[in-house]
């Protein structure tokens, strides 16, 4: 088999990029499952897909435009579109501070 | 009890207001109530359920086509008003300000919603038991998985705790599920149902599908889900049919193959006797069957891993319990699973290797079908190796759901239509038949799966609990 891709540190630099929350016994497991995975994916190197084109849409369907105007019927008033949301103020959502000053 | 009948049956007595939909439904509750501590097929219900039966009993509307009849759909289409979960904690209060297209087609013909079923984790799995709400379990034998991820459904279905049921399937979670329990699931298209507000899993895969107790039953619910969304450019522009006229057209002169590859030199041979006995069915209807060589499915589950993962990393990326929901701290561990492995099939350095390359193979799945249909109008196995395992057999397996669902990743990753039917019993347990045809050949396998049905008894049997 061809050289492991992940490492533990591979696994916590994807899952923080990922911004999936791991603790430490998780980032063993699953780098472990992971490698396991590939093992599994790698057999696909026993088929020749040279001057294969790749598969992005199974009906070939090509651009699908429409006019750019606003529907109507498929608008969620403001209030609606909080309804859901945790911590609201004034009509808008509120979320984490992700910039500090300076 | 009303809630054994098939849709078909169901509508007619409707129709003719020898039963209500307020009988019906009731009589669906009553068995909700009496089965769901054991089986867990639902996770939510409608409580406005009766009342919406009576506003159908009142306006008796013969025209639509689900008039009065109580569905049960997969946790996964969103339904206005009514907790919406994907099986996923993050969304553990998360009630939809809108319809799926799904379910607002199915209100415009006039069905009445039970309530929400369970699956996997925002359908990551093939045995239900990676729902964050517990596993469902098999009607047939409770120690057993159900199949997944739409095994709520399709346990609700058999056990007739609704008439029929809505599922979704990327690679075998409609169809598996239909096996597993004994009933029928259909697998359109990629592109004949919309998925506008379906969670949403691997975009390029996933595909509504109803399961049914009856294949007349698939032939009705699709005509009512089949056909264009504005609000899904994938949807395909052509015309929907006419399904349930395709169901009398028979079979004969049809090329049915038995595609060997899918049977696996260390599969139970009594799934292979029973695909065998259904080709002879078929046969004596007057179908030329034989054997077919196909590119080898053991390559559609790497293929289908990475197209899911990668996908999958994307599409669970908005999940920030912001705007609605929890946060990220959420996750089960197979979704936190699959975002991270798809993060990394998707990222720079690994992209070609694996995204790319699996995009290619899938490729050759879709030449290799084509020259099949060249000489065959369908094509028939197994819809899964064997019978369905115990609850917590496949658990610390990461790949368990990519191994079971081997012989619905071929056709899926295509785009394939497929339809699963009961073909017989394995250890008391169900065992389903595919019927795999082209694209858009819906009609097709259901005349041939409707054929099947007609000459066996397998989807008259019912399960033990009642």
């Amino acid at each position: 088999m061809a050289k492991k891709d992940f490492s533990v540190e591979m696994t916590s630099k994807i899952a923080s990029l990922a911004n999936i929350p791991l603790d430490k016994r998780e980032v063993e497991y699953f780098t472990d499952q992971f490698n396991k995975t590939l093992e599994i994916v790698d057999e696909l190197t026993q088929l020749d897909t040279t001057n294969v084109a790749a598969t992005y849409n199974v009906t070939k369907l090509t651009n699908v435009f429409r006019e750019d105007e606003i529907n109507k019927r498929h608008v969620l008033s403001a209030e609606s579109a909080l309804s859901n949301a945790k911590n609201e103020y004034n009509g808008f959502f509120v979320v984490p501070q992700i910039l500090n000053e300076k | 009890m009303k809630n054994s009948l098939s849709l078909s049956e169901a509508k007619k007595l409707l129709d003719r207001r020898q039963i209500s939909s307020e009988e019906l439904t009731r009589d669906c509750l009553d068995s909700i109530r009496k089965l769901n501590k054991s089986l867990n097929a639902y996770i939510t219900l409608n409580t406005n359920a009766i009342g919406d039966a009576r506003k159908k009993d009142a306006k008796s509307n013969k025209k639509g086509k689900l008039n009065g009849i109580p569905l049960a759909i997969k946790d996964n289409f969103l339904t206005k008003g009514l907790r919406t979960t994907a099986s996923s904690k993050v969304l553990d209060d998360y009630i939809p300000e809108y319809n799926a297209t799904v379910v607002n087609k199915l209100l415009d013909e006039g069905a009445v919603i039970l309530g929400k079923t369970n699956m996997d984790a925002w359908a990551h799995g093939s045995s239900t038991e990676r729902s964050d709400y517990g596993p469902t379990r098999n009607p047939w034998n409770l120690k057993h998985v159900p199949g997944g991820s739409s095994g709520g459904s399709a346990a609700a279905t058999v056990a007739d705790m609704c008439i029929a049921s809505i599922g979704s399937e990327t690679a075998g979670s409609v169809r598996g599920p239909a096996a597993w329990c004994g009933c029928v699931g259909l697998k359109p298209t990629y592109g004949r149902v919309s998925r506008y507000g379906v969670v949403a899993m691997g975009s390029s895969l996933d595909s509504p599908g109803p399961i049914t107790k009856t294949v007349a039953d698939a032939a009705t619910i699709l005509e009512v889900l089949a056909g264009k969304d504005e609000y899904d450019a994938t949807t395909s522009p052509r015309d929907s049919e006419k399904y349930s006229s395709f169901l009398e057209k028979g079979v004969k002169g049809l090329k049915i193959g038995i595609a060997e590859d899918y049977f696996f030199p260390d599969m139970d041979s009594r799934v292979k006797e029973l695909i065998i006995n259904a080709s002879k069915i078929l046969e004596k209807n007057g179908a030329e069957i034989n054997f077919v060589k196909t590119l080898n499915p053991k390559y559609a589950i790497g293929v289908y891993t990475v197209i899911q993962r990668s996908e999958v990393s994307s599409n669970l990326a908005r999940y920030d319990g912001i705007r609605y929901g929890n946060n990220r701290n959420y996750f089960g561990r197979e979704a936190k699973r699959r975002v991270i492995l798809g993060t990394f099939t998707l990222s720079s350095g690994y992209a070609d290797k694996y995204y790319k390359k699996a995009q290619k193979v899938r490729t050759l799945y879709i030449n290799d079908f084509e020259r099949v249909f060249q000489k065959h109008d369908l094509i028939i196995g197994p819809t899964l190796p064997g019978p369905a395992l115990k609850i917590g057999e496949s658990e610390n397996d990461p790949m368990f759901g990519e191994m079971a669902d081997v012989l619905a990743e071929p056709s899926s990753i295509a785009g394939l239509p497929g339809i699963s039917v009961p073909c017989g019993f394995v250890d008391g347990l169900p065992i389903g038949l595919d019927i795999i045809g082209p694209q858009f050949s819906e009609g097709l396998i259901l005349q041939a799966a409707n054929v099947y049905e007609s000459d066996t008894k397998w989807h008259l049997a019912k399960p033990p609990i009642r």
